[in-house]
């Protein structure tokens, strides 16, 4: 059997400083995990800032290439794909959703034309009704309709619509994981309980396995199956999400975990409070 | 010369609100070829704040949150307008129409009424070292000398718990919790009544967030100050905010104090602003409430919130409902409040 996803000690070095200092940096020091290909699960990668959760997600996207170690999707080394038709067999299986999508989305281009590009590259469908009813099956999935999202550009919708619209453009090419950056901070905190619910329906429904990389512990905790916890490049915490964040045991994410605000008065400025008062 | 500073604003003895908002109206009107647009930003919102107090304004994007401030603030340009209603401030005795007489509100900012904003990129000067932002903001407001000023500037940088050498620093060599701890120096050196606060920690990393907002706490309750404090993350309100109010499209949904709105929220909207937070331990399912925010530009008739709410009944879509004094002592916009069984 071979995993979906496999990550064999990834390191990514970026160089720093400048020609008579030249140091590297370690971004992704030495990370280790796998997704199994028969059970779909959502994996959260929890850090702050400069964790390299983001360099992360790259690598898995193919758009950085591992400095050593491996990372290697459906059996296959990602950093060794070569020629487009077997790039594009790669890009079909593992799709992205960003951060932002009020900068995914040119607001010079209509919202459809994205699903319509998307279904003609990796679908193949050739005429005009192949790639609507690819689009409109997309946005089924995600609660939207063809009708509502046709001509529309990125300023008509809110931002919890949009990222929906996102998600339902990553499913076109019936992708096997689905790598979300972020995907609900930039989404007002009403909406995001839509698009992280949705998740979950992709993964029970379609099978879909998804890396979710967030720095907000409570939604991690809310939907993942497993938790990976980064601090500056290395994994120090890893394991079942429920069991981790609920005990953690590394001083980080005791730490991460103790400045989660809860949605309770009293518990919350209790937190604030109780901060380090330099006199 | 600090006491000269503590001197002026003893003199009066404070009164209660420092802020009095009446019946406030402020629209953005554009007229193009004879077609007269109307977006209702800010509609008929009256609130109070206490000295001493600090006091949420929660909503979505859009929900004209940002416009209230700017309104409050007396920064407003065309094409918006203020249609109705007033602003009143009450500094020491010295009180201040910004709408009535809108020139006495410039001796007063950053004085009496500050800043913390966002973006603290947008704030400090890209090219320039982090000290003459200070003097470009504050020099001009406190009267005092060079050397007294950057004496009062480096005190007041110790007293928040940061090394005074950062005034050397150009603002990219810093990080992003370091450069809004220093844009909430910067709001606060002059000691001023009011402070204005939008999404001061909404970029920030949860760590960062705890301690710029135990900052902020700190720095309130040394000053008595009082805050407004706007965010959409209801956890951040729960954290540091005594009264909070709720917006929806440009109206006030419910107000109260933040414990009880918590605890027993009035409004079907609040239930669920509420009730939708996910928190580590309790694995329960979250709705989410369908459809999105309305457009200011064509709000629903009645209730704005009629559209989503799942309590609405007929006669929430031809009647708009009034702010009345609700069950738990705040006040509650909504035909059947008290109704919503928390979810």
């Amino acid at each position: 059997m071979t995993d979906l996803l496999r990550l064999d000690h990834v390191t990514k070095l970026f160089p720093v400083g400048g020609f008579f200092s030249r140091r590297s940096m370690k971004a992704v020091d030495d990370v280790n995990f796998a997704l199994s290909a028969d059970k779909p699960e959502i994996f959260a990668i929890v850090g702050e800032s400069g964790s390299g959760k983001s360099t992360l997600a790259k690598m898995m996207l193919g758009n950085e290439v591992p400095s050593s170690g491996q990372l290697s999707f459906d059996g296959t080394d990602v950093a060794a794909i070569r020629g487009r038709a077997a790039r594009e067999a790669f890009m079909a299986k593992v799709q992205p959703v960003f951060q932002n999508p009020f900068e995914a989305f040119n607001p010079l281009t209509r919202l459809d034309e994205y699903l319509f590009a998307t279904a003609h590259r990796f679908l193949g469908a050739s005429n005009r009704g192949a790639r609507e009813a690819a689009a409109d099956a997309a946005l089924q999935r995600v609660g939207l309709s063809l009708a509502e999202v046709r001509g529309r550009y990125s300023h008509e919708l809110s931002g919890g619509q949009l990222q929906r619209i996102a998600v339902a453009r990553a499913l076109i090419p019936n992708p096997k994981l689905i790598v979300a950056d972020e995907p609900v901070s930039m989404v007002d905190a009403s909406l995001r309980m839509s698009i992280v619910n949705l998740f979950r329906d992709l993964r029970d429904e379609l099978k879909v396995s998804i890396i979710y990389i967030t720095h907000d512990l409570a939604t991690a905790y809310y939907i993942s199956d497993r938790v990976i916890i980064m601090q500056k490049g290395k994994v120090i915490e890893s394991g079942d999400a429920r069991t981790v964040l609920e005990h953690p045991t590394q001083p980080y994410s005791i730490a991460l975990k103790g400045a989660v605000l809860p949605p309770d008065p009293a518990a919350a400025s209790a937190i604030i409070r109780g901060r380090q008062v330099v006199a | 010369m600090h006491e000269v500073l503590s001197k002026a604003k003893k003199t009066a003895v404070a009164p209660k609100n420092v802020l009095t908002v009446e019946g406030l109206k402020a629209y953005y009107i554009n007229e193009h070829f004879g077609v007269r647009r109307e977006v209702r930003a800010v509609d008929d919102i009256s609130l109070t704040v206490q000295r001493n107090e600090v006091y949420g304004i929660a909503g979505e994007s859009s929900s004209g949150k940002s416009s209230l401030i700017k309104t409050l603030a007396g920064a407003i340009r065309p094409p918006m307008r203020v249609i109705e209603g007033s602003v009143k401030f009450d500094f020491g005795g010295q009180s201040i129409d910004v709408y009535g007489e809108p020139e006495q509100l410039k001796p007063a900012r950053w004085r009496h009424l500050s800043y913390i904003m966002q973006g603290s990129m947008n704030v400090l000067n890209p090219v320039r070292r982090v000290k003459h932002s200070f003097h470009d903001f504050a020099y001009r407001h406190m009267g005092l000398g060079g050397a007294a000023f950057w004496s009062k500037v480096r005190q007041h940088l110790e007293r928040l718990g940061l090394d005074p050498d950062v005034l050397e620093a150009f603002p990219h060599q810093l990080s992003g919790g370091m450069r809004q701890r220093i844009t909430i120096a910067l709001a606060t050196v002059c000691e001023p009544e009011f402070i204005i606060a939008d999404e001061p920690t909404t970029a920030l990393d949860v760590l960062v967030q705890q301690d710029v907002l135990g900052l902020i706490k700190d720095v309130q309750a040394r000053m008595q100050a009082s805050i407004i404090f706007v965010t959409h993350d209801m956890s951040v309100h729960a954290a540091i905010t005594d009264r909070l109010a709720i917006m929806y499209a440009g109206r006030l949904a419910e107000e109260g104090a933040t414990q009880a709105l918590f605890d027993n929220p009035q409004h079907p909207y609040t239930a669920h602003l509420i009730g939708s937070l996910p928190r580590i331990g309790d694995v329960r399912v979250r709705k989410s409430l369908p459809g999105k925010p309305p457009a200011l530009s064509d709000p629903p008739s009645g209730c704005r919130f009629h559209p989503r709410c799942p309590l609405a009944i007929e006669r929430c879509s031809r009647e708009v409902p009034l702010m009345q004094p609700s069950a738990t002592g705040g006040r509650v916009a909504c035909f059947r409040a008290g109704e919503v069984v928390a979810a």
